[in-house]
């Protein structure tokens, strides 16, 4: 330490010295010699999941930490953690329970409208957060390092965070209009796990896609909206169908929509009145093929363009 | 210039000069969207969309051209140079955080910039930007642990009273430029690289700074310091960069550099 800094100072010393070995090697020749790195080189996908893994704790903190920060100012506090849901369940059941009358042949019409608010509210707001998962955090891109997808993958935790808490009002709703709780209120469990990866692979394909154009922050409410109404948030989509000739495809398509399949799973293990015929066919295949999907596809897509994040 | 240059490669240690940075002609060009010159309105935008004019709302800054230089374990090096000169951005580039546009950097281990800042939260307590910060550089839950009171005892915060489980917002701009500054010095690094942090605090904590910087270079191979203030360069460093309008101007040792620079800007 202190001998470097005294030859350096001492330029008479410097100017003297004989010539460096390294003289002649170009820049990426001392680099290799030395077993310097390239700066910002993106990891191999194998080294980057290990780093993700060594960050888990951050992910962790990060989520709950934003979580709590988002009601701090608010005076009633962390009480509109679950407000927000309630008063959200409350005006869905305003306009299409009571005024538009969508739950004319839903047995159990609160539960059901309930269950598909808070289901259909996880998914979309893990893809709004993952849209400004990186366009909104550039200042945290640009200081430190660490694997991007530690964002995308915090903002969906945070949401899963979110919605347990709405689970716990869900419940209280469930035994408030009779429901008795079985064993099959356990099948929750699955069907969230599996659309908490589902909705991670769409975050991190959001947050590629938002860093690129920031843009998509203002056009998805409209695109989310659209899939709400095409989801049976607020009625039964067999129902809707019952009777009426539609096309096989949009049929097949109206099944297969994950945000569909994922409602439907909760309503089924929740709500007695919801039975196993009302589930779309395969369901349980669909959605572990959606999670599995999406959470490969998004990763590797998410990946693909590590070290571009941040720029410009 | 080129005397310059050469004066500080080999010295007489060249043997075990082991380069930890090494900068290869390296360009940063940052994209700045939304800088139209026209009007600011809706109907300006559309009628630029419509006549397929998009390239009006970007504009290129060419922050770092052609930098190189190599760094060596041990040496503490001060960026110098006017504001807008590309300091930062060649620090952010070392760092790995802004990619090259052209010409490379290699590094030994992962550098890390002191710019913890980011990643805290006002609207949280101290307590959990302590614990926050300290994950977000890459510390595991037990070494936050370990450094905790540390950390605490360095910043100050608690000298007036127990401030630490206030949110950060509640805290005057000096304190919470000086608890950030406690939490990115916490951890050792291979590569550090400062920006502008000792410019915050009051006098006696701006020494307190100074010293740790001193300790950080012993743990750490190499450290970059940015600053506009010349003696706390002369205090910790021992080699200087000078970087005018992106370009290198000069690369020597302290007391050389730092006589030009001020040579030039007429101090």
């Amino acid at each position: 330490m202190s001998t470097v800094s005294e030859t350096t100072h001492d330029s008479a010393v410097a100017m003297s010295a004989p010539p460096s070995a390294d003289e002649g090697l170009t820049a990426a020749q001392r680099a290799e010699k030395y077993g310097l790195a390239q700066s910002g080189a993106r990891p191999s996908l194998a080294e980057y999941i290990r780093e993700l893994w060594d960050r888990r704790h951050f992910i962790s903190a990060f989520s709950s930490a934003r979580l709590t920060a988002q009601f701090s100012q608010a005076k009633l506090g962390q009480v509109w953690q679950v407000a927000t849901p309630l008063l959200n369940a409350l005006v869905y059941y305003l306009i299409f329970g009571l005024l538009i009358g969508t739950r004319k042949g839903v047995p159990d019409y609160v539960p059901f409208l309930v269950t598909g608010v808070f289901i259909f509210t996880f998914t979309q707001s893990s893809v709004m957060a993952g849209t400004r998962a990186i366009s909104g955090s550039l200042g945290l891109v640009r200081a430190l390092h660490f694997p991007r997808a530690c964002l995308p993958i915090s903002f969906s935790l945070m949401q899963l965070q979110q919605l347990l808490i709405s689970m716990g009002v869900l419940v209280a709703i469930l035994l408030g209009f009779g429901q008795v709780p079985t064993w099959s209120w356990l099948l929750v469990i699955p069907a969230l796990a599996l659309q908490f990866v589902f909705n991670t692979g769409l975050a991190m394909v959001m947050a590629r896609l938002g860093s690129k154009t920031p843009d998509l922050a203002q056009l998805m409410p409209f695109i989310m909206r659209t899939w709400m109404y095409a989801s049976g948030v607020m009625f039964s989509i067999d129902l809707i169908l019952k009777g009426k000739h539609v096309p096989h495809i949009v049929e097949v398509l109206l099944y297969s929509n994950p945000a569909a399949v994922y409602i439907d799973l909760v309503r089924f293990a929740l709500i007695d009145s919801f039975k196993a015929h009302q589930l779309p066919p395969h369901v349980w295949a669909f959605a572990g093929g959606w999670a599995v999907l999406a959470g490969v596809a998004g990763f590797v897509y998410f990946w693909k363009a590590e070290e571009r994040y941040g720029r410009g | 210039m080129a005397e310059q240059m050469d004066a500080v490669q080999p010295t007489a240690a060249a043997q075990e000069r082991i380069p930890t940075v090494i900068a290869d002609e390296l360009h940063i060009v940052y994209r700045v969207y939304g800088t139209g010159t026209g009007k600011g309105s809706a109907t300006a935008a559309l009628s630029r969309i419509v006549r397929r004019r998009p390239s009006v709302g970007v504009r290129e800054v060419h922050a770092v051209k052609g930098v190189s230089f190599t760094a060596y374990r041990g040496e503490s090096i001060g960026l110098i140079g006017s504001n807008g000169s590309g300091k930062s951005t060649l620090l952010k580039a070392v760092a790995g955080l802004l990619p090259a546009e052209r010409g490379k950097v290699y590094t030994h281990g992962q550098p890390s910039l002191l710019g913890v800042n980011a990643a805290l939260m006002n609207d949280l307590t101290g307590e959990k930007n302590v614990v926050l910060g300290g994950l977000a550089m890459g510390m595991s839950r037990e070494q936050v642990r370990e450094r905790y009171d540390e950390i605490v005892d360095f910043s100050g915060i608690n000298e007036k009273g127990d401030f630490i489980s206030l949110p950060m917002r509640t805290y005057s701009s000096g304190m919470a430029a000086r608890l950030r500054f406690s939490i990115a010095a916490a951890k050792d690094h291979d590569v550090l690289l400062i920006d502008e942090a000792l410019a915050t605090g009051d006098r006696a904590f701006q020494k307190r700074s100074e010293a740790r910087i001193r300790e950080l270079r012993k743990e750490a191979g190499t450290v970059f310091l940015v600053s506009h203030n010349n003696n706390s360069i002369r205090d910790t460093c021992d080699r200087v960069l000078w970087l005018e309008r992106g370009e290198l101007l000069m690369d020597g040792p302290t007391d050389e550099v730092i006589k030009a620079y001020e040579k030039q800007t007429g101090k």
